[in-house]
């Protein structure tokens, strides 16, 4: 209940068409029922030869019952369309705007891609479903009650018939649905699963050629389509008993009112019945049996469409786990950073914290580098100071307030982040950089990409700063892609900026320049680098060593390479041949 | 989707179909015929049946009169509603597997001849594309193989009876329905014409939401961090609306559709009873096959044939868009289809060997020696040749396209033992010379030779087996941590499986998995970090155990204290073995026997690192930190 009700608050200024369609269904369902009993009369006038007035009269009525149906037709399609259409644009609107209020946990939680679906596919088929309650779950009914009346009003007792076919077929295309839906709920995910080995198979073409898997690919696709087919043929060939169980319920009735309905005209010489609504009731009997395999197809509509809204309203249901405090705090005063006992972990049911009692105090100003090898939490901690998540014990303070009490947005424009996984926008490299800054001048958008280096490449660039990138970046190297996510970082004039592994697929001379820059540039702000290369925090104020989920150590270079064993093994893998060491640390699980 | 199917089209898909299914298709068809004719002829005896009672009446009869013939009407009804019964029972049933059997063996052979293509088509065609020949094309086909062509023969066939009929009653009357038929299917195209371009602007503006939601969703967290939500939400909001004014526009047309031409039926029959009583009322002479008197008789059943004829037309018009749709996702999978597979014209192929008295035998069970077996047309004999792993390259250019040389010249001598190491900017061509040594390419000039043997004489599938390779994009596939594993050689034991993973250092991390060796691996190895999916890598190469490896990129995203260890492991692996090794970074390459750097498609500078810093060259300038390799 409670889905339909968070659906229906999305329906809004579409309520109008939504209401209106339903009423104009019932007119042309209203004319439809008249019709066929108008045209019974016209039928006996021709057959009685009354001659081309009495043709004529009925002639009109009928045209003008037509062009009302017609008319009615005609506006419950367009409010159909509107309804159905605007609940959709409402529905997306609605969850996506929820996923922008999503914390990183939430999006984890979901999982990009599986947002992508909810948005997309899901919204698709309630819209369906909206389209057919609003038009045909009304019609459908009422065309059956009205058919199901006029059938009895004109055959009287014979109409009687329908009591007992209707059941009949009710039951067997209820029965038909029952039966087919499992298979058809099990058959479309390995169709789904399918074609996303299809798609593995398209990305990964080099890997099966250079394995010389093109058989065994072949083998497995054939096994999987094959499962498929059996699974669809079965559940198509118990839903195509539903066009003989239709045809078998329609010929009962005919050749019941032929032989019964023969019967009475002539025994009570047209009293009790007369030919035209004879011929009248067989068209009766047609619309009430399409009435009811409409309902069954309504009833199969919505039971696959309910899934998908059960989906879409686990989205809207959603509680971010981060939320602005009441009386938020509206400035960060400088860029120190405090870590106080904290633990964290990813979710609250994970057996051990990915973090566990840091305590970490960083000066405003400072420059930071955080080593470790992959999987020791160094994004992680890192995560923790704009909030992306929130820690599970102890506090993190900036500027000397508990992250918690800030206004997010003011938070997280002083908290400059990089991050490893990153991505720019399709639209102007220019676009992309003032994501930062959206009023920053030309001058300013120049100014960083020449602290990140991005100047010399942006320059060679054809279009220079409106140079388009394409989705996903795909037209600049890494290294090019790293540097404008910098430059776009700076552009936000952080009280603290972290670089979470930003400079990995820069060369190290460039790396060097980028530092040099900062430090030169932006003194004041607290710079937190975290790197594989040992070259890239050597000149760090301080470096945090980190393993498997706690600070191994801190200090200045110099000082862990006397002091720190893991610090020496990771500088001498990168810059001496001299260390035969067996490295005994192992790699960690990862939480990239 | 605008372009129009050719008629070849039609008629090679029809081919197709038949070959698919060379018994069932012509028992479908019979099936499609008898179901449209027995369904036309009941409303015949019907007409008969209301035609006797009407009798019956005026000559007032009694209903023992009457009833012997209306009775014998109403049984031959009965009949031919049985027969249409088992008919229309067996045609569904068929119908069901034909087309699921079909859609099967459509995918069975659009999988198999994708997976022959070469390389070369994997790089002029964009993932999505091909993907859209598997769902959206399919199930065009789907919708028209189904529905639309039976459809569309049983509407012809049941149209060209009701002519038949009518022409026998009346050419007047007949007249009337056609030219109100011609009205209908003029709304038709109207209407419909219009929906199909809206519903052609809708599948562009759905792409485009589509496109906006995949960015946004997939860069939510950079758009969290950088307090982005209101723009996106305002770039979302305006494909949003765009989307649904398509929309609105198409579902408008196609719903009204239906009211319209209903409608217009009734319109029509009005016509007819109209045009019936004004040609009895002024006895105008009839025109008819029968050369019946225009009459009650001959009117009456006209109005219900025209009935008939506009259902007829109201089933066509929603299929004409299917079959247009239909058609030419035929045409793109016939275009898949008729892709020049990856020929293979090698005979020289490797099989299992036994070493007896410096003479190697051919063996059928695994002896863990691999001979190439080569067969000289000349003279018919066959030798053997024991697989070592030398690698030459002798002169060789190559191009992607003729115009634009990427290689020129290369020459490089990889032999057993050795590691040979490519180091250069981007685009220097690093990654191109080890697709032309598994033969993803082919040269253009020169000469590459396999333990003497050149190459293309090697069976594509032989060479590959011979030549592990481990890439920079790791693609793993749907399955456990094992089967990702065993990839590299299908019949490996879990034992061996283990062993790799330790070798390529990755069995710490698997251990710490949920499941160990049986945790589920999403396609893309979402739940692993980028360095775990190349352990993996690694591991499934090292499972395959060739002579030869190819390591591009192989473990760029490792950090260095993981990637001694795996170092190690491999060292252990490759001793006596060929390795290349392409790196970004130099601490990868620096212990390799031989350097390489590229520029440009040519080798600039080679020699050991140390020669190569002694040279003070471009490697010199690059380990420095004075040049840099983007």
């Amino acid at each position: 209940m409670s889905v339909l009700k968070k659906l229906s608050s999305c329906v809004r200024e579409y309520k109008r068409p939504s209401l209106e369609a339903p009423i104009y269904v019932i007119g042309e369902v209203i004319f439809e029922a008249l019709i066929p009993y108008t045209i019974a009369l016209l039928v006996n006038e021709i057959k009685d030869g009354r001659g081309i007035d009495r043709i004529l009269h009925y002639a009109w009525i009928l045209l003008a019952m037509a062009v009302a149906s017609l008319i009615f037709g005609y506006l419950a399609g367009i409010s159909c369309a509107k309804a159905s259409c605007g609940f959709a644009k409402n529905l997306r609107h609605d969850v996506f705007y929820q996923v922008q209020e999503f914390s990183f946990s939430n999006i984890d939680k979901f999982s990009s891609a599986s947002l992508v679906t909810r948005l997309t596919t899901d919204i698709q088929n309630i819209q369906m479903a909206y389209m057919m309650i609003i038009r045909t779950a009304i019609r459908a009914p009422l065309n059956l009650v009205f058919s199901f009346a006029m059938a009895f009003y004109m055959g009287g007792s014979m109409a009687m018939i329908f009591l007992l076919v209707i059941p009949i077929l009710g039951i067997g295309l209820y029965a038909v649905a029952r039966v087919t839906m499992p298979l058809f709920k099990k058959g479309f995910p390995k169709y789904d699963a399918l074609n996303e080995s299809v798609e593995e198979n398209i990305k990964g073409i080099r890997v099966v050629k250079s394995f010389v898997r093109e058989d065994y690919e072949n083998e497995k696709f054939h096994n999987a389509s094959e499962d498929i087919r059996k699974i669809f043929t079965k559940a198509e060939r118990i839903l195509a008993l539903n066009s003989p169980l239709m045809q078998m319920c329609m010929y009962s009735v005919m050749l019941f009112v032929l032989s019964v309905g023969s019967k009475t005209i002539i025994a009570s010489n047209g009293a009790e019945l007369d030919i035209g609504q004879f011929s009248t009731l067989l068209t009766y009997s047609f619309q009430i049996l399409t009435s009811l395999m409409m309902l069954s197809m309504i009833f199969v509509m919505i039971t696959f469409s309910a899934e998908s809204a059960g989906r879409v309203c686990e989205v809207l249901d959603e509680k971010s786990t981060i939320t602005n405090p009441e009386h938020p705090v509206m400035e960060v005063k400088d860029g120190s950073i405090d870590f106080e006992g904290v633990s964290f972990r990813y979710a609250s049911h994970s057996e051990r914290p990915v973090l566990e009692n840091i305590d970490l105090h960083i000066r405003s100003g400072e420059t930071i580098g955080i080593i470790g090898s992959t999987g020791s939490a160094k994004s992680s901690l890192v995560q923790l100071i704009p909030r992306l998540y929130d820690v599970s014990e102890g506090t993190v303070k900036v500027g000397g307030k508990d992250v918690r009490d800030y206004d997010l947005t003011t938070l997280r424009d002083s908290v400059a982040m990089v991050l490893q996984k990153n991505v720019l926008f399709s639209g102007t490299i220019a676009e992309n950089i003032r994501w930062g800054d959206k009023n920053a001048t030309d001058e300013e958008v120049k100014h960083v990409c020449m602290l990140a280096k991005a100047d010399e490449f942006i320059d060679k660039m054809p279009d220079g700063y409106n140079t388009y990138i394409e989705q996903g970046g795909t037209n600049v190297s890494g290294g090019q892609k790293q540097r404008l996510c910098i430059a776009r970082a700076l552009l936000k004039k952080p009280k603290i900026l972290i670089m979470d592994d930003s400079t990995s697929a820069v060369d190290t001379k460039t790396d060097a320049l980028i530092r040099k820059a900062m430090k030169e540039y932006i003194p004041s702000t607290t710079k937190i680098i975290i790197a594989q290369r040992t070259s890239s925090v050597e000149d760090a104020d301080r470096v945090i060593v980190m393993d498997n989920g706690t600070i191994n150590a801190i200090g200045t270079s110099e000082e862990l390479l006397r002091t720190n064993e893991i610090y020496r093994e990771v500088y001498f893998s990168q810059n001496k041949q001299g260390h035969e060491e067996e490295p005994s640390v192992e790699t960690k699980e990862v939480f990239a | 989707m605008k372009k129009r199917a050719g008629k070849g089209t039609v008629k090679r898909l029809l081919k197709m179909l038949f070959e698919f299914f060379p018994k069932l298709l012509p028992v479908i068809i019979c099936l499609i015929v008898i179901n449209a004719v027995i369904s036309a002829l009941p409303s015949v005896f019907q007409q008969r049946v209301v035609a006797l009672i009407q009798e019956s009446w005026e000559q007032g009869l009694s209903w023992g009169e009457s009833r012997p013939g209306i009775m014998k009407n109403v049984a031959t009804l009965a009949t031919l509603y049985i027969c249409s019964l088992l008919a229309g029972f067996a045609y569904n049933q068929l119908m069901a597997v034909f087309t699921q059997g079909t859609l099967a063996k459509l995918r069975d052979a659009m999988f198999s001849h994708m997976e022959s293509l070469p390389i070369r088509f994997f790089d002029t065609h964009k993932r999505g594309d091909v993907m859209s020949y598997y769902t959206n094309d399919v199930d065009a086909m789907r919708q028209m193989i189904s529905q639309s062509f039976p459809q569309l023969l049983i509407s012809a066939i049941s149209i060209t009876t009701i002519l038949c009929i009518m022409l026998y009653y009346s050419i007047w009357m007949g007249l009337v329905i056609v030219l109100g038929s011609f009205v209908s299917i003029a709304i038709t195209r109207i209407v419909g014409g219009k929906s199909a371009r809206y519903f052609i602007a809708q599948q562009k503006y759905v792409a485009a939401t589509e496109g906006v939601i995949e960015e946004m969703i997939n860069g939510e967290k950079v758009i969290k961090v950088f307090n982005h939500e209101r723009d996106a939400e305002a770039a979302f909001d305006k494909a949003n609306n765009e989307l649904f004014e398509a929309a609105f526009n198409a579902n408008r047309y196609s719903n009204t559709l239906m009211p319209i031409l209903n409608n217009v039926s009734y319109i029509i029959y009005v016509f007819v009873a109209v045009v019936g009583g004004l040609l009895i009322e002024y006895n105008v002479p009839n025109v008819s096959i029968s050369g019946l008197p225009i009459s009650i008789a001959v009117v009456v059943p006209f109005l219900g044939m025209s009935r008939q004829f506009a259902g007829m037309i109201q089933q066509i018009s929603p299929q004409i868009n299917s079959i247009v749709m239909g058609l030419a996702g035929a045409e793109r999978i016939f275009a898949l289809l008729d892709e020049e597979p990856e020929t293979d014209e090698g005979y020289v192929t490797l099989v299992n060997a036994t070493e007896k008295n410096g003479k190697l035998e051919e063996a059928d069970y695994n002896t863990g020696v691999w001979a190439w077996k080569h067969p000289h047309q000349a003279d018919g004999t066959i030798t053997y040749e024991k697989l070592r792993g030398d690698v030459r390259f002798f002169d060789v250019d190559f191009a992607y396209n003729p115009n634009k040389m990427i290689l020129h010249n290369i020459t490089l001598y990889g032999k057993p033992g050795q590691k040979i190491a490519f180091v250069g900017a981007t685009g220097a061509g690093k990654t191109t010379i080890t697709n032309l040594i598994n033969r993803f390419y082919d040269i253009e000039d020169g000469k590459i030779r396999y333990d003497g043997i050149n190459i293309n004489k090697i069976k594509k599938s032989s060479l590959r087996k011979s030549l592990g390779i481990v890439l920079q994009e790791t693609v793993l596939f749907t399955g456990t941590v094992m089967e990702n594993i065993r990839y590299g050689r299908l019949e490996a034991t879990d034992e061996e499986c283990i062993a790799a993973a330790k070798l390529a250092g990755a069995d710490s991390f698997i251990r710490h998995l949920p499941d160990g060796y049986n945790t589920m691996l999403d396609g893309d190895g979402s739940n692993l970090s980028q360095g775990q999916c190349q352990l993996l890598a690694i591991a499934r190469a090292a499972v395959a155990d060739p002579p030869v490896m190819i390591m591009d990129e192989a473990t760029s995203s490792i950090d260095t204290r993981t990637e001694q260890i795996v170092q190690r492991g491999m060292d252990a692996l490759m001793a006596g073995r060929t390795v290349f090794v392409i790196a970004h970074r130099l601490s990868t390459v620096k212990n390799s026997n031989v350097i390489l750097v590229l520029d440009h498609g040519r080798v600039i500078e080679r020699g050991t690192h140390e020669e190569l810093l002694a040279l003070k060259g471009q490697y010199y300038q690059l380990y420095t930190g004075a040049f840099e390799l983007e």
